[in-house]
């Protein structure tokens, strides 16, 4: 006789008639997701009042896995289409989740401005330095000289430092970490959801299939072991010495932690110093529910 | 059907142009949530509805480009509010992308399109009708939209306030489709009172959460599903991708087949509740002359010309461009010896009307390239020649 099969304790946040995924073995966004809903676990939050936000690609399929009111939305504009939805109703929690490529290239004028109005939501942005979903592209993360699929000579443009752009944007909770730190990561998702602003989390996970296979470094596991031991907890680090480069050493740690107005305070203040008893506020339709 | 929320609504007598009567009839018909991104000779609309909506209980935020605005307003409908953006020709472009992400996840919104000739920056400052097929057809794969074109200010309030109520009534983007004259030309727009507004509610499905609800399961007899907006636990998946019921993305051909006809009859089978236009002199007409939007007031010069000199012109005012009034151009088609269609590009809806009418009638496109409207003359023309 096998011992019975004891549930996944995070099964009850996913969509389990949707699985399998379609991430494939050894890949980090699984292991991401994992950690995000421990850390909603740990939240104690109503989950019907969290909503999630996925752009598109390998990452961007996370909203369609978790069982809460999830958007998969247009490639480069769940960040939009989260501002809207947090502003149409404020009772929401409000998660992005998407890609590098989709976040920093396609999606990267939305992310600054958002970062900069401290728009309300976190956003969790798994980067594996390529798009996974259509075959391993360049992306503005990739190093140099890795190879890709549109860099089959090796990469040779300036990659961003996340942590640096969302701090330099206005960002008022900046964390790196990898698919290895599971613990700090669940914790540091945790943290940043209980803030209020512009939250930003970098992943750095493996694509083994794609960015992995084609630089010729091993596999998924390979790649934990390589996080392991090239990474090194520096909180509160200055974020412009965060950059990271090709097999070299992984900053990680919690770099920004910041109170600024959000997008809505500043809204609601400016209405009404200016407006005074003419001002009338908006009335979050998340106030009762609609069959109620 | 309830009461416009009166809050919103400036009953009375106005002198408003266009734009700004836009913003009014999105107010009155509940719009309480609005994204946009300034592009000329649209910005108006947004300006009033800057200044309007802190006092009327509406949030209003400019984006970055009109990528952001135009899918942040869907975001806006989802977390419960009614929404719009606003916009011309080059935003209008850039907008495809969501028009058919809002097709495809059924949400209700308002989209308003100032034209202004293009191709590109065009004439930025100028009216034009270079977007009717656009609207149709601009974002990639099979959609439809509703297209309202209003003729003068008091329209772009009525039009623009019917959106709202469309949209909700088909989950389907509407699109309320200016030019720039009659967005910048000032006229009196008369703002009925609250009980004489009757606005459609999103129609928000009864059953409970837990209740079996499917996000995109119609109820018996209807082919538009009911709406539920985040946060109030049904734990909803909406996704670009083809979908099933329960909104799952479903990556094969019978899935497409089935939501692709749902989506295209929720509107086919609905056409005669949706279109409307203005028929003048039909009866006995020899020439009906099809125009829409300004060019409809500058064809009643035309029009008038040719009765004088003894021709019997009618005159047929497209209200709704899309869906277009197929039955109605059709049953025309054998009593009268020609269209004639003038409008402001190089032959749009003409193509239409040739479509509908089929080869039984004759159709003159009286085609401008924008910039200005025609010159009467030019389609006094155009109809006594079609009728020799």
């Amino acid at each position: 006789m096998s011992a019975p099969v004891k549930e996944n304790p995070v099964n009850k946040y996913l969509r389990t008639e949707r699985m399998p995924s379609i991430w494939c073995p050894g890949c980090g966004i699984g292991t991401t997701v994992n950690c995000f809903t421990r850390a909603l676990d740990a939240s104690g939050f109503d989950l019907d009042k969290v909503a999630i936000v996925s752009g598109i690609g390998c990452t961007g399929r996370v909203a369609g896995y978790l069982k809460l009111d999830s958007f998969h939305t247009t490639h480069g504009r769940a960040i939009p289409f989260a501002t809207g939805l947090q502003l149409a109703n404020p009772d929401l929690k409000v998660v992005v989740y998407s890609g590098d490529g989709d976040l920093t290239a396609i999606g990267g004028n939305h992310l600054v401005h958002a970062a900069r109005r401290n728009a309300d939501m976190l956003v969790v942005c798994v980067n594996n330095f390529t798009y996974g979903m259509t075959g391993g592209q360049v992306t503005p993360t990739t190093f140099r000289p890795a190879i890709a699929s549109t860099t089959p000579y090796g990469a040779y443009e300036e990659t961003f430092n996340l942590p640096r752009l969302a701090d330099s944007c206005g960002a008022v909770y900046v964390a790196r970490w990898t698919a290895y730190h599971v613990r700090q990561l669940a914790k540091s998702m945790g943290e940043a959801l209980n803030k209020k602003g512009f939250r930003f989390i970098e992943i750095i996970a493996p694509c083994p299939t794609l960015y992995l296979r084609r630089n010729k470094l091993g596999d998924g596991l390979d790649e934990m072991k390589f996080y392991r031991e090239k990474s090194v907890i520096k909180h509160g680090a200055d974020t412009r010495e965060v950059n990271l480069d090709f097999r070299q050493e992984i900053t990680v740690g919690k770099f920004v932690d910041r109170e600024r107005p959000t997008l809505e305070e500043a809204m609601e203040k400016q209405m009404t110093k200016t407006l005074g008893s003419k001002y009338v506020p908006y009335q979050s339709p998340g106030k009762k529910p609609a069959w109620s | 059907m309830s009461n416009a929320n009166s809050t919103g609504v400036l009953s009375g007598n106005h002198y408003l142009d266009g734009d700004h009567a836009c913003a009014e009839g999105a107010i009155a018909g509940g719009c309480r949530f609005a994204a946009g991104y300034p592009i000329t000779p649209s910005t108006e609309v947004v300006e009033r509805i800057a200044s309007r909506f802190p006092l009327v209980g509406g949030r209003f935020q400019q984006f970055e480009d009109e990528l952001g605005a135009s899918i942040a307003l869907l975001g806006g409908v989802w977390g419960g509010a009614k929404a719009m953006t606003v916009t011309s020709g080059p935003g209008f472009s850039l907008m495809m992308e969501h028009l058919g992400y809002a097709a495809i996840t059924e949400t209700p919104c308002v989209y308003i399109d100032v034209q202004r000739p293009g191709p590109s920056t065009g004439l930025p400052t100028a009216p034009a009708q270079g977007d009717m097929m656009q609207a149709r057809f601009g974002s990639h794969g099979d959609f439809r939209v509703i297209a309202l074109c209003p003729n003068s200010p008091q329209e772009c309030f009525d039009l623009t306030f019917r959106a709202f109520n469309l949209a909700e009534e088909y989950r389907v983007p509407v699109l309320v489709m200016l030019d720039e004259v009659v967005g910048h030309m000032t006229e009196k727009v008369v703002i009925p009172t609250p009980d004489k507004l009757q606005v459609t509610p999103r129609r928000y499905t009864k059953k409970k959460p837990g209740e079996g609800f499917k996000l995109y399961e119609a109820p018996a007899g209807s082919l538009v599903p009911e709406m539920v907006k985040a946060g109030d636990g049904y734990r909803i998946h909406v996704t670009g991708l083809t979908h099933d019921e329960r909104g799952y993305p479903a990556m094969n051909v019978p899935t497409q087949e089935k939501m692709q006809a749902r989506l295209m009859d929720k509107l086919l089978n609905n056409v005669d509740q949706i279109v409307s236009w203005e028929e003048k002199n039909l009866a006995g007409a020899e020439v009906v002359v099809v125009s829409y939007g300004i060019t409809s007031r500058v064809a009643e010069k035309a029009i008038q010309a040719a009765r004088d000199q003894g021709v019997k012109v009618g005159s047929f005012r497209l209200i709704t461009a899309w869906p277009f009034p197929e039955k109605q151009i059709k049953a025309l088609a054998g009593k009268v010896k020609a269209f004639v269609v003038p409008e402001l590009n190089l032959g749009q809806m003409a193509l239409e009307v040739e479509r509908v009418v089929g080869g039984k009638t004759k159709t003159v496109s009286v085609p401008h390239p924008g910039g200005t409207v025609h010159n009467p003359e030019v389609i006094t023309k155009a109809i006594l020649e079609a009728v020799r």
